[in-house]
């Protein structure tokens, strides 16, 4: 049983969540992962570890409410326990002095993205921070991320905050403007996969973190399964992290909607039942 | 059930099951059970054998003959408790052993098929003794000061925590799922074997004294060298079991609806998924399912999926009599309106436009010479493919040995398929560490994986406390006797 030590809404939808696992805590590094039930009826929930501080045992994790399980995960309360919350789990990010990073961080990946920015930074790389949301409302842990970058760049779709646009907008001037050792881009699906686009033509090796839908999160069932250079993957034991360029982005799509019609089906009930 | 002229108690008593037609549309479970009745009409037909071979036959060597005594003459409680001398799930060993090609094949009534019904007895004891409470905590050694972690709460590692508790051991267990029993809670269906009573066997050893750690990977969230450094533990039993999907190879794999069985079985039991909603976690609900392959596994994720309302068809390259599955499983199968698609070889699983499955696409086979195993090879007839229309696909072609402990424990020695290599006692390559069940031998069954376990707490108890180990439980074979324990390695 892991206690909810704080929990608050950051922005509209998404929100931040301190734990107290300090077994966790002592071996999580940035880009690993976890599963989080939140309660006996509730799904194996994948969440990266957004942040760890080994001294005090804590995990924050940062999550969208998008459907039934991360709608539970929003309810629950501080001083609250989750019925299960088990990891470190996957491989963490290659983290030593690449030269130049650049950490692309879309919506709610601006979580995920804040630790390994912060351990680029303390490895001696050069860090760029380039971080998206769709309006100045969504946007998050802009002072967290400015405080472990060397440049902090932000842009929204809509314009209501600084730089109007994309984030692979300025990825792209950045590529053009000087040389750089490595990418990661973690965030919504489409947008991973168009960094992933902008960096080919400059033959920058880019990581993204993928989001399957999980079960065990161990390697036992095969239903992460990705294909990564024509090959088949576990994203759970193999990943979450993988080279964007080989990544089969069609086929992640595809099987994220497996369960579409089952899942209206569920935050359906969860909703009603809510209202009770 | 029988028109035998002679006297009817000669034959097995045969054991009340829910009507096929009805059970079909349910996950309740599938036999009855004896009542006391029958129970002891049965346990009078035993002979009682100066020597008897069933206790030969089985991995754990149960002393046969008595508790089949208890049970004639009624003392149902101290019957289980008999057995419990040498097997901590006997509930579960009664419904889940494959007993004709263990115990019962041995029992010397076999060779006129009459052999006595003895997983049914040791059910009966079990379940008599669970549903009127009259379950006693055995006298525990007293504390010995050493503490043992056993990794894995399935079959294997719950013995090696029974026994050991027992023994006067500090035992702790580690299970990476939120549910202990392993392969009993996610594998095995509920109409098989109903979880309240895995959970109650767990619970027994817990109010032994067993702690039980759960959501916690070993190689994860705690290694084995910190089990055995920082942690203070004076030996580690791994038993992990063999959890790695194996996937045919053909094209269209990854398309919504084709799922590993440990993926189904897992979301369907452990998940509750044939619950969903009331449960979060879904499933594919097939109308037209095909499940290739013809063991055991297939036959659980058959008849789940024909609970879930689908027409379901077992894909098998061989014929009826290659079929690893146990004939019971097959028949209650067949019972139920599963259909056999025998000699059938998967090639290309096809997808429609959202990427979900819409057909398997099959070659005919037939059987040439026989291959290593003994089994007749299929060949493919030529020119003879043909697609199965269907939308759910669940491929339970096998398991491997799952990498994430082994690979994460320098000193332990595998074999090239990745399993565990350990001794006759279990004893691995790497000090003080144990393994057993699945992971050292592949899959296998769960009355195996207990007496690993059992062989497993035996070594250890005598290299810690230099306890000399007996080869046979004590009492269940008498002095002049030894067997040659069935249990493969
Ligand atoms: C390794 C890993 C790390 C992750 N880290 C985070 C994180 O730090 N913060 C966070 O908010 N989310 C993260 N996710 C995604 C998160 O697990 C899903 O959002 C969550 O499982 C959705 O569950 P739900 O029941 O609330 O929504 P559902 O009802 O399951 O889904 C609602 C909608 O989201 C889509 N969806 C379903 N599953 C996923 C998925 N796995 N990823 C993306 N979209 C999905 C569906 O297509 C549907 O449209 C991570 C996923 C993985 C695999
Ligand atoms: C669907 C199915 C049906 C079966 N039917 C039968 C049957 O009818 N009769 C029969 O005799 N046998 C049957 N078997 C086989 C039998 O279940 C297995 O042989 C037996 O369960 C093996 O026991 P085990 O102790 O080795 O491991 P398992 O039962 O596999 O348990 C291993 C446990 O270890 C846990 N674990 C794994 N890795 C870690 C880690 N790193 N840290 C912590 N915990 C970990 C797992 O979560 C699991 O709980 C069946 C198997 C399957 C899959
Ligand atoms: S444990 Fe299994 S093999 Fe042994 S007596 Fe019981 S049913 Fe037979
Ligand atoms: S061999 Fe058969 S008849 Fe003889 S003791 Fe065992 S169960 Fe009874
Ligand atoms: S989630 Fe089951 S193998 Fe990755």
């Amino acid at each position: 049983m892991s206690k909810i030590l704080s929990m608050r809404e950051l922005v509209p939808t998404i929100f931040e969540a301190v734990v107290e696992a300090p077994e966790i805590a002592r071996k999580a590094k940035a880009g690993e992962f976890l599963v989080v039930m939140p309660d006996e009826k509730g799904e194996r929930v994948p969440l990266t570890i957004a942040d760890f501080d080994r001294e005090k045992g804590t995990i924050t994790i940062v999550f969208m409410a998008i459907g039934t399980s991360t709608y539970k995960l929003a309810a629950m309360k501080a001083g609250q326990s989750y019925y299960a919350f088990v990891g470190p789990l996957g491989h963490a990010s290659e983290i030593k002095n690449h030269g130049t990073v650049v950490l692309v961080a879309g919506g709610v990946g601006t979580a995920p993205i804040y630790p390994i920015a912060r351990e680029m930074k303390k490895a001696g790389n050069k860090v760029i921070c380039i971080q998206g949301a769709r309006t100045k409302d969504l946007l998050f842990w802009q002072d967290k991320i400015a405080t472990v970058c060397d440049e902090h760049i932000i842009t929204t779709d809509d314009g209501t905050f600084a730089r109007k646009g994309l984030v692979t907008e300025p990825l792209k001037e950045i590529c053009e403007r000087e040389k750089v050792a490595i990418v990661y881009a973690i965030g919504p699906v489409p947008m991973m996969k168009f960094c992933s686009l902008t960096t080919k033509p400059f033959g920058v090796k880019t990581i993204v973190s993928l989001n399957s839908i999980m079960i065990d999160a161990t390697g036992m069932c095969g239903g992460c399964r990705v294909n990564v250079g024509g090959e088949t993957k576990f994203t759970c034991v193999d990943g979450p992290e993988f080279d964007g360029h080989q990544v089969d982005w069609n086929l992640l799509t595809s099987r994220q909607k497996i369960y579409l019609a089952e899942e209206k089906c569920s935050l359906q009930k969860y909703v009603e039942e809510a209202k009770k | 059930m029988t028109d035998a002229p002679k006297p009817k108690r000669k034959d097995r008593v045969p054991m009340p099951e829910q009507d096929p037609k009805v059970r079909a549309t349910n996950f309740l479970e599938v036999p009855l059970g004896y009542t006391p009745e029958m129970a002891v009409e049965e346990a009078k037909r035993c002979l009682q054998c100066k020597k008897p071979a069933c206790v030969c036959g089985c991995p754990v060597n149960i002393n046969i003959p008595g508790f089949i005594k208890l049970i004639a003459e009624e003392k149902f409680a101290e019957a289980a408790r008999k057995i419990k001398e040498t097997n901590a799930l006997p509930a579960v060993c009664g419904r889940v052993c494959p007993q004709e090609s263990q115990c019962e094949a041995q029992c010397v009534l076999n060779k006129a098929g009459r052999a006595i019904a003895i997983g049914r007895l040791e059910r009966f004891a079990a379940d008599f003794e669970r549903e009127n409470n009259l379950i006693q905590l055995p006298q525990k050694a007293k504390p010995n000061g050493k503490r043992i972690a056993v990794v894995g709460s399935g079959p294997s590692g719950l013995t090696v925590a029974g026994d050991m508790v027992l023994l006067g051991y500090d035992v702790t267990v580690f299970e990476a799922f939120h549910k202990p029993g392993g392969v009993l809670m996610y594998g095995i269906p509920e109409f098989r074997l109903p979880k309240a009573i895995v959970e109650k066997e767990v619970d027994y050893l817990v109010r032994l004294g067993v702690h039980l750690k759960l959501n916690e990977i070993a190689g994860k969230t705690v290694s084995v060298d910190e089990l055995l450094g920082e942690r203070g533990f004076d030996a580690v039993f791994i038993g992990v079991g063999a959890g790695l999907p194996k996937f045919l190879g053909i094209p269209g794999e990854n398309f919504g609806g084709m799922y590993s069985a440990n993926e189904y079985l897992t979301r369907s039991n452990l998940m509750k998924a044939y619950r969903f909603p009331e449960y979060d976690t879904p499933i594919v609900k097939g109308k037209k399912v095909c499940v290739i392959g013809g063991g055991n596994v297939a036959m659980d994720a058959a008849r789940t999926a024909l609970r879930l309302g689908g027409e379901v068809f077992i894909v098998y390259r061989r014929g009826r009599d290659e079929m690893p599955a146990r004939a019971e499983e097959i028949h209650h199968a067949e019972q139920e309106g599963v259909k056999l698609n025998l000699l059938t070889n998967p090639i290309e699983i096809l997808g429609n436009e959202n990427s979900m499955v819409k057909g398997l696409k099959c070659s005919r086979m037939e059987l040439g010479e026989p291959d290593e195993s003994g089994r007749r090879r299929p060949v493919t007839v030529p020119n003879s493919e043909f697609v199965i229309d269907c939308d759910l696909v669940i491929n339970a072609i096998g398991a491997g040995a799952n990498p994430l402990l082994t690979t994460s424990t320098p000193g332990l020695e595998l074999n090239k398929w990745g399993y565990i290599v350990a001794d006759e006692w279990g004893k691995t390559k790497k000090e003080g560490v144990w393994a057993g069940g699945d992971i050292v031998t592949g899959m296998a069954t769960v009355i195996e994986a207990m007496g690993a376990g059992k062989k497993s707490a035996m070594d250890m108890h005598e290299k810690l406390m230099g306890v000399k180990k007996v080869q046979q439980a004590p009492g269940a074979l008498p002095d002049d006797m030894t067997c040659e324990m069935p249990a493969k390695r």
